[in-house]
């Protein structure tokens, strides 16, 4: 019996370590995984993924589970544009040479560091501040507001070959990202990042409802599919 | 009461930490040059779709058209507030008056220019 109980203990302190060990080595080489947020230029230029320290306050965990086993490029430019471009014949385009891949993970790994990562939660006042109402709207009325009044399209890609590249692109954002992430995002990209590339672009509360609807029609598009 | 005075002293350190003010050059290569290209010149690596090309802020004939002010309200508040386009988005949020002054001063030395 007492080594029955050994054995489980044993089982359970190595399975503990392994996640929390995953997150602290591996993970934590490119992600922010404990927090602040980036304080300074310098800093955010040298940044090889998006902080994880709130990922339970951003991400869905579906997802995570399934990219964290099948990675693909979400931003085309990397973490900072600036460290990934050179000069073309018809300007500045991405040095594709300086990307690296995001590794995979098995379907067990991918499990328990999705159910790390969806503990951390240090911004649940933001989110909570955040009501995403049901709606719709159709692609081609979310299209004209994403890309001719609100002008999201010069940073951000809508399908995989049309829009912007220094941003991280958005046909599968709803995916990804929980709703009342996208909407506080929206509304104040510096409460979570000081430093984030993207700018407040003071959208009215109409507004940001219509682009995460807009995101959600992307998200379902089977050529955007990811 | 040295520890009250400690701890003043830390407060102090990180808040003037937390705001100090970026450099010019490096704000320029975090914020503009996603559009405007590393060199200045309108041809940064967003630019392909754009149904209006980024400014080219070494061209002295057109920045010379510009007053500092309008560069700031154009940076500050983005391009619809000079009647430009929607695609420069206002940084009002992400610099501060002070950040935004030193970029149009930026701008003064890639066009080689002044107002007028």
């Amino acid at each position: 019996m007492k080594r029955i109980i050994l054995v489980a203990l044993l089982g359970f302190s190595g399975a503990v370590l392994a996640e929390g060990g995953k997150l602290q080595g591996s993970c934590s080489a490119c992600h922010n995984i404990k927090g602040p947020a980036t304080q300074t230029l310098k800093a955010a230029f040298e940044k090889k993924g998006p902080d994880l320290f709130y990922a339970g306050n951003k991400y869905r965990p579906e997802w995570l589970v399934s990219w964290l086993q099948k990675p693909s490029r979400i931003r085309p430019a990397g973490m900072y544009y600036g460290g990934h471009i050179k000069s073309g014949a018809k300007g500045d385009e991405i040095d594709i040479s300086t990307l690296s891949d995001h590794i995979a993970l098995s379907k067990a790994d991918a499990t328990s560091v999705t159910a790390e990562l969806m503990k951390m939660k240090p911004h649940d006042d933001l989110i909570a501040k955040e009501k995403v109402e049901s709606g719709t709207i159709s692609k081609q009325m979310g299209e004209m507001a994403f890309t001719k009044f609100l002008g999201c399209m010069a940073c951000h890609l809508i399908e995989p070959e049309y829009g912007g590249l220094s941003g991280p692109e958005l046909y599968t954002a709803a995916k990804r990202l929980q709703p009342q992430y996208m909407a506080s995002f929206i509304r104040s990209p510096q409460a979570w990042e000081p430093k984030s590339m993207m700018p407040n672009k003071n959208l009215s509360e109409v507004n940001i409802q219509k682009m995460i609807h807009y995101l959600e029609t992307l998200s379902k598009e089977v050529a955007n599919a990811n | 009461m040295p520890t009250k005075l400690f701890l003043l002293l830390l407060l102090a350190a990180f808040s003037v930490q937390t705001q100090a003010k970026e450099a010019p050059a490096d704000n320029y290569k975090a914020y503009c040059v996603q559009c405007h290209g590393s060199e200045g010149t309108g041809k940064g690596v967003n630019t392909r779709d754009m149904s209006v090309v980024p400014r080219d802020h070494t061209d002295a004939k057109s920045m010379s058209g510009r007053s500092d002010e309008t560069l700031f309200k154009a940076i500050k508040e983005g391009g619809p507030s000079i009647e430009k386009s929607i695609l420069m988005p206002p940084w009002g949020a992400t610099l501060s008056d002070e950040e935004i002054n030193d970029l149009v001063q930026h701008l003064r030395m890639l066009c080689k220019c002044k107002f007028g």
